[in-house]
C-alpha cells in the first residue's frame, strides 16, 4: 500500500469532569502518515496542545496491540471507527484521506459514565464480573491432558466467547445501550467448560440480575454488536445465555 | 415480546388463510361460510379473548421496553452511523409497531366491530344444503362488508397498504427475532429459521394488502 501524507480537521468531545458539560473542539493535525495508527495520530494531536500550553485530550489506551479493549473512541458515528473487527489501536490512518474531518467521541450509555473527554468508566463491567464471571474454588495445576474430556466444539465455542476484551463496543453501538453480547461472552466461556458447572445457574442469575442493575439498555436482537465487536463474538453467545437464564430460572428456587 | 410475537405470527396465518379464501371468485361464499364458523364456536371466541390479552401485552412489553431503553442513552451520539451495523427496520420495531396499532384501531373500527355488534348485511348462503355447518342460517355477510369498504375507497385501500407494509418490515425483523430470544440460534436450524421468517413475511403481507387492492380494481367477486 502507497504511503502517503493528510492533513485533517478532528472535533473531539472535550468534558473537564463528570459533572461539567461537554461540547466538541475542532483540531488541525499536519502530515499525519498514513501508515499511523489512530493514537499515534493523537499522540502527535496532544503533543501539539501541551507546547500550546493547552490541556491535551484524555483518552484510554493500553496494549497498543488490539487486546487489551481500552481504546474506547466512537470515530465518525461508529464504535472504534470505519474498519470491522478492529479496535481503534488497530485503527490505521490509511483508513482516512487527506482534508478528512474525523469526529471523536466517548462511549455514550448511561452505564459508562464520563470521566474526561474521551475516557468513559467501565466498572460496570467489573461489577457484572464480580456478580458471577468467576469459578470460585481454585481448579490446582494443569492436569494431564485428555484426562478430563471436554469436546471439541465446546472448547472452541468456549474459548471464542473467552476472546471478549470488554471493551464496550458492544454497549456503545447498540441502540439501546444494551451489555448482552458482553455478559453473554463472560457467561458462555464457563458454561461450556465442566469447571464452570457448579456455579452455572447461580451464574447466569446474578450476572444478569447486576447487568440490569447497571442500567444497561435490553437487547432488541438488532445485532449491531455481533458487527462492532473487535473480536467478532457471535450473538449466539446471546442465544445461549437466554436458554441458560431460561433453564436457570425455572429450576431456581428463590 | 417473543412469546407473545409468536402467538399473534401464528394468529395471522390463520387470519390471513381464512381471508385469502375471497380469492376463490365464489362472491365471498366460502370466505362467508368460514368466517362464520370460526365466530360461532366457542373455542375460537375463547382465542379470541387470549389474542386480545397478547395483542396487549406484546403493546405493553414494548412499552416498558422502549421507556428503559431510551433512558440507558441519556446523551446521545452527535455523529452516529448505525445504518453501517444493523438493519433500520431491526432499531425501528417501536415506530412500526405504533403505526401497526394505528391502523388496527381503523381496521377494527371497519371489521370487528360490525361483526360483533351489527351493522353487518345478513344473507343466507347461496347453497345452503352443500355447506351443512350454517344450514338454513343467516350468516354475516363479512364480504359484502369487505367490498363496502375497499370498493370506490382509494384512501382507505392506501392506508390499508402502509399498514400491512409496516407490519412486513415488523415481522422480518420479529420473526426471527423470537427465536433468537428463547435461545434457539444455531448453525444448521438459524439460517433456516431467518428464511422462513423471510418468506412468512413477504408471503404473509402481500396477500393481505392484495385483498383491497383486488377489491378496489374489481379483480375479484
Amino acid at each position: 500500500m502507497e504511503h502517503y501524507n493528510m492533513n485533517l480537521t478532528l472535533k473531539v468531545w472535550r468534558q473537564k469532569n463528570n459533572q461539567a458539560a461537554g461540547t466538541l473542539e475542532s483540531y488541525q493535525v499536519k502530515d499525519i502518515s498514513s501508515e499511523m495508527s489512530f493514537l499515534e495520530m493523537f499522540d502527535v494531536l496532544n503533543e501539539q496542545l501541551i507546547v500550546a500550553g493547552d490541556d491535551p485530550i484524555a483518552f484510554d489506551h493500553d496494549c497498543r496491540e488490539g487486546i487489551c479493549g481500552q481504546c474506547s473512541m466512537h470515530i465518525n458515528g461508529r464504535a472504534h471507527g470505519p474498519w470491522t473487527k478492529n479496535t481503534t489501536c488497530q485503527l490505521h490512518m490509511r483508513a482516512f484521506n487527506d482534508g478528512d474531518t474525523i469526529v471523536v467521541e466517548p462511549w455514550r450509555s448511561k452505564a459508562f459514565p464520563v470521566i474526561k473527554d474521551l475516557i468513559v468508566d467501565r466498572s460496570a463491567f467489573d461489577r457484572v464480573i464480580q456478580a458471577g464471571g468467576f469459578i470460585s474454588v481454585n481448579t490446582g495445576n494443569a492436569i494431564d491432558a485428555n484426562s478430563l474430556p471436554i469436546d471439541k466444539k465446546d472448547a472452541d465455542n468456549s474459548f471464542m466467547a473467552a476472546s471478549c476484551i470488554g471493551c464496550g463496543a458492544c454497549v456503545a453501538a447498540c441502540v439501546n445501550s444494551s451489555a448482552m453480547l458482553f455478559v453473554s461472552a463472560k457467561v458462555s466461556q464457563l458454561a461450556l467448560l465442566p469447571q464452570g458447572a457448579p456455579e452455572r445457574e447461580s451464574r447466569v442469575l446474578n450476572m444478569v440480575a447486576q447487568m440490569d442493575k447497571e442500567s444497561f439498555g435490553n437487547c432488541s436482537n438488532t445485532y449491531a454488536c455481533e458487527a462492532e465487536c473487535p473480536k467478532g463474538i457471535s450473538v449466539a453467545n446471546i442465544a445461549r445465555m437466554n436458554r441458560e437464564y431460561l433453564s436457570a430460572g425455572l429450576s431456581s428456587e428463590a | 415480546m417473543g412469546l407473545t410475537g409468536l402467538f399473534l405470527i401464528i394468529f395471522l396465518i390463520v387470519h390471513c388463510g381464512i381471508n385469502s379464501m375471497i380469492f376463490f371468485n365464489d362472491y365471498g361464499e366460502t370466505f362467508n361460510h368460514w368466517g362464520h364458523l370460526m365466530g360461532s364456536n366457542l373455542i375460537i371466541r375463547t382465542v379470541e379473548i387470549g389474542l386480545f390479552v397478547f395483542l396487549l401485552l406484546h403493546i405493553v412489553q414494548g412499552l416498558i421496553l422502549w421507556k428503559q431503553n431510551s433512558s440507558a442513552r441519556p446523551v446521545k451520539y452527535i455523529v452516529n452511523k448505525p445504518q453501517a451495523n444493523s438493519k433500520w427496520y431491526s432499531r425501528s420495531m417501536g415506530l412500526l409497531g405504533t403505526l401497526i396499532l394505528i391502523f388496527l384501531v381503523l381496521h377494527l373500527y371497519h371489521f370487528w366491530t360490525p361483526s360483533r355488534f351489527g351493522g353487518i348485511a345478513d344473507i343466507r348462503p347461496l347453497e345452503p344444503t352443500t355447506l351443512a355447518d350454517y344450514n338454513n342460517q343467516e350468516v354475516h355477510n363479512l364480504y359484502k362488508e369487505m367490498q363496502l369498504v375497499f370498493q370506490n375507497n382509494l384512501l382507505v385501500v392506501v392506508v390499508y397498504i402502509l399498514g400491512v407494509t409496516s407490519l412486513c418490515w415488523h415481522l422480518l425483523h420479529g420473526f426471527q427475532s423470537a427465536f433468537q430470544t428463547f435461545g434457539l440460534n444455531h448453525k444448521k436450524y438459524t439460517p433456516l429459521i431467518k428464511a422462513v421468517g423471510v418468506g412468512y413475511s413477504i408471503i404473509i403481507c402481500l396477500l393481505f394488502a392484495l385483498m383491497p387492492v383486488a377489491i378496489y380494481l374489481n379483480w375479484i367477486y
